[in-house]
């Protein structure tokens, strides 16, 4: 007799995980954060070395030079940041789907060491002087952009200005010189006769100037003066970063390869389904079933843990496909030698999940060892493609151990499979005892 | 199913039902030996084509829109000082050439490549450059990640096997990492970091079908009921062991050949050496677990049993 039950069952289950499915779809997939391999933008490894020699780069300057670094980012206006530190004493910085890269590089590696110094390279004031953040372009009569400061202390610049004020004015020595970045080796008077200074500007001073507020104007373009304010506004960096390994991938060769990926994965996905079907007939059907389940659980656990997606990560994900079918393929293996040893569909379906198992639990814990070292040690594009190869692996015991499980018991139990080895993709006369 | 019934029972009609798996081992023995030989020669005469991520200086893929000329790469690139190695070109439209700088450019150089590129060429180029120290320190991490990952799998199989299960088993995916080196060499294929996950991967995958195997061979020593000791008596566990989960092995690996494969001929264009990886090391791994691993592991056991009956007998005499 063939009870309704189970089969009920069967297809309510289906009705009800494919409406929660057809929900999930579309806010999972909208929110999967993509890495810069797939949308364009760059990575730089940083070296990060002492600005003045003595300096020590300990944790405490690393993480003051990480702070500065995310103040930059943030104007940058980059959604998915990511800034680590690595070997104590470099800095990875990642920026998918930066917009301007050059800009962005620039902003990152200066030091934006603002400097005053008098005509004879002696320092007189520098940026720990100006009010944190204050800093704004403007525009002056002419129209031209200038960046405005406030100082903390208005005494200092007024002892500064007096000293600057009483140089001689005709031979243009009382001028203020702005310097960003200066090196040991620069000089004003060797840069003020060229075209192309290196320093920001050289205003003279023919007054003590009581006031807190300074205005730098030069000759640059309402874009430097934003970059030059932003800069300043951020904090210059504790200490010097070398470029040593950078990668940057362009949008349009992102979009690229995800699409051919994702064209493949999708052929593979079909192809894998169609030998499941062809090769183990119903339970080539429920594993087909739980491959559905499997790729958006994988989709959603991955978003939740707020991971990114790199090409690797899509290898990662197809190639889980393959071993997660692995997991029916040991299963309904067993069950076919079960039915072939003489065993109806009932005691075979027990007894070969059962046996399964202990050989699905070994074989994916010994790639989930590889996957966990991978993680552990790899970066960036490594990284992505372990923490895929993690999830599908877990997620591999849910669907393809435990739903098939389930949703091939309500069937077996329904007895409706009863006398249909067939349908398991097993012949008649391969059955023991039926020769 | 007792052991004997299983053992003359032939139901399966497969090709492989009659074929002696340990009679043959020394031909796979030889087969491996003269294919890790092979490896080694190819690694000192051709080297291994190390790409930047390895060792050092600027790599810059050149995308266009339409088949894309060698020379006209190579012209725009000596056009700005640079001299690069011989423009790869790849993509199914020939649409994208790899450019090889041996100079470590900084961000002024690399803008100025882009915004030129770009220029010319109408898209966006991928530009990466790795200093000789991080090369060094990713191959270093990279041989670290695979002794760590072998370690630990040794570990495990030792734990949940024996010990000389978990041997033969790491030998066994030696042997396959090993063979994507070799290939990797003979073909002067350019190895970039990606070839870390793809051997580590392989490491996990081969594992699995070794694994498979010895569950096998275990339950079928526990059928037999009885202390086995001759070559004979665990050839004839290892013959029927492999033939029983052959179907399994050889099904699974062409599920994951399949996506292999696929993404081999439709995907992208920054995968491909890696995927290429994955293809060799599937192939090397199915055969390594069925033709390598359990008759070299019947082998040893075989030796290791004869041995400490030896030591026993002189200990008994003494």
């Amino acid at each position: 007799m063939v009870k309704k039950g189970p089969i009920f069952s069967f297809f309510a289950l289906l009705i009800v995980l494919g409406v929660i499915i057809g929900f999930a779809v579309n806010p999972i997939i909208h929110r999967v954060n993509l890495g810069l391999d797939l949308k364009g933008g760059f990575e730089v490894l940083y070296q990060v070395e002492p600005l003045k020699a003595g300096q020590k780069i300990d944790s405490d300057t690393m993480s003051n030079a990480v702070a500065a670094i995310n103040k930059r980012i943030n104007v940058l206006g980059v959604s998915e940041p990511n800034i680590s530190i690595e070997n104590g004493h470099r800095i990875r910085v990642q920026l998918p789907g930066v917009k301007d890269e050059k800009r962005a590089r620039q902003l990152l590696s200066t030091t934006a060491k603002l400097e005053f110094r008098d005509y004879k390279d002696r320092l007189m004031m520098d940026g720990s002087d100006l009010k944190p953040g204050k800093a704004k372009v403007a525009f002056d009569q002419m129209n031209k952009p200038m960046v405005t400061l406030q100082l903390k202390d208005p005494k200092k610049f007024a002892s500064v200005t007096k000293k600057i004020a009483s140089y001689d004015p005709l031979k243009r020595e009382n001028v203020l010189v702005i310097w960003m970045d200066y090196k040991k080796g620069n000089s004003y008077a060797k840069e003020s006769g060229k075209t192309n200074q290196k320093f920001i500007s050289d205003p003279s001073v023919d007054q003590e100037l009581n006031t807190s507020d300074v205005e730098i104007t030069g000759s640059f373009t309402a874009k430097e003066a934003t970059n030059l304010k932003d800069l300043l506004n951020s904090g210059s960096l504790p200490v010097r970063m070398v470029e040593k390994y950078s990668t940057s991938v362009g949008a349009q060769f992102g979009q690229d390869s995800m699409k051919e990926t994702i064209y493949a994965g999708a052929l593979a996905v079909a192809a894998i389904m169609l030998f499941m079907l062809l090769f183990y007939r119903l339970g080539g059907l429920i594993a087909d079933l739980t491959l559905v389940f499997y790729s958006i659980i994988v989709m959603a656990v991955f978003v939740g843990l707020q991971a990114v997606l790199t090409l690797p990560g899509i290898a990662a994900m197809i190639l889980g496909v393959g071993m997660a079918v692995d997991a029916n393929i040991i299963t309904l293996e067993r069950i076919k030698d079960e039915l072939r040893s003489g065993k109806s569909i009932i005691s075979a379906f027990k007894a070969g999940n059962q046996r399964a198992l202990p050989t699905v639990i070994d074989a994916n814990l010994t790639t989930i060892i590889a996957a966990a070292v991978l993680f552990a040690l790899g970066t960036s594009a490594v990284k992505g493609f372990a923490v895929m190869l993690l999830i599908s692996n877990v997620v591999t015991f849910v669907t393809s151990v435990y739903g098939a499980r389930l949703l091939l018991g309500l069937l077996v139990h329904s007895r409706a499979l009863n006398n249909h080895p067939w349908l398991f993709g097993v012949k008649r006369s391969d059955i023991r005892g039926t020769k | 199913m007792e052991l004997n019934e299983k053992m003359d029972y032939k139901h399966y009609n497969k090709f492989y039902d009659h074929f002696d798996f340990m009679k043959h081992r020394n031909v796979f023995f030889v087969i491996s030996s003269a294919l890790i030989i092979l490896g080694i020669l190819s690694l000192f005469v051709f080297k291994l084509n190390l790409g930047i991520d390895f060792s050092s200086g600027t790599r810059v893929d050149v995308q266009s829109t339409e088949p894309i000329s060698i020379e006209k790469v190579d012209q725009t690139f000596r056009a700005m000082n640079y001299d690069p190695e011989r423009p790869v070109v790849s993509g199914t439209h020939k649409n994208i050439a790899t450019v090889r700088i041996n100079e470590e450019l900084n961000q002024h150089q690399i803008a100025a490549i882009k915004s030129k590129i770009k220029a010319q060429f109408g898209i966006e180029p991928n530009v990466s450059m790795v200093s000789p120290q991080v090369g060094r320190d990713l191959a270093k991490n990279g041989l670290f990640a695979l002794v760590l990952a072998s370690i630990g799998i040794i570990i495990y199989v030792w734990i949940r096997f024996e010990f000389l299960q978990g041997l033969t088993a790491v030998l066994a995916l030696i042997h396959d990492a090993f063979f994507i080196v070799t290939v990797f060499s003979l073909f002067h294929l350019e190895v970039d970091i990606l070839i870390i996950p793809a051997v580590l991967t392989i490491v996990g995958y081969s594992i699995n079908d070794t694994i498979v195997t010895f569950d096998r061979v275990r339950e079928n020593i526990k059928l037999s009921r009885k202390r086995l000791s001759t070559i004979e008596e665990f050839g004839a566990i290892v013959n029927l062991s492999i033939r029983e989960t052959l179907t399994r092995s050889l099904n699974t690996v062409l599920t994951v050949l399949i996506p292999v494969v696929l993404l081999l001929i439709f995907g992208s264009e920054s995968i491909r050496n890696f995927t290429l990886a994955l293809f060799v090391g599937l192939l090397c791994g199915v055969y390594s677990s069925i033709c390598i691993a359990c008759p070299l592991w019947a082998v040893m056991k075989v030796r290791y049993l004869d041995r400490r009956k030896k030591k026993r007998t002189v200990q008994t005499q003494a």
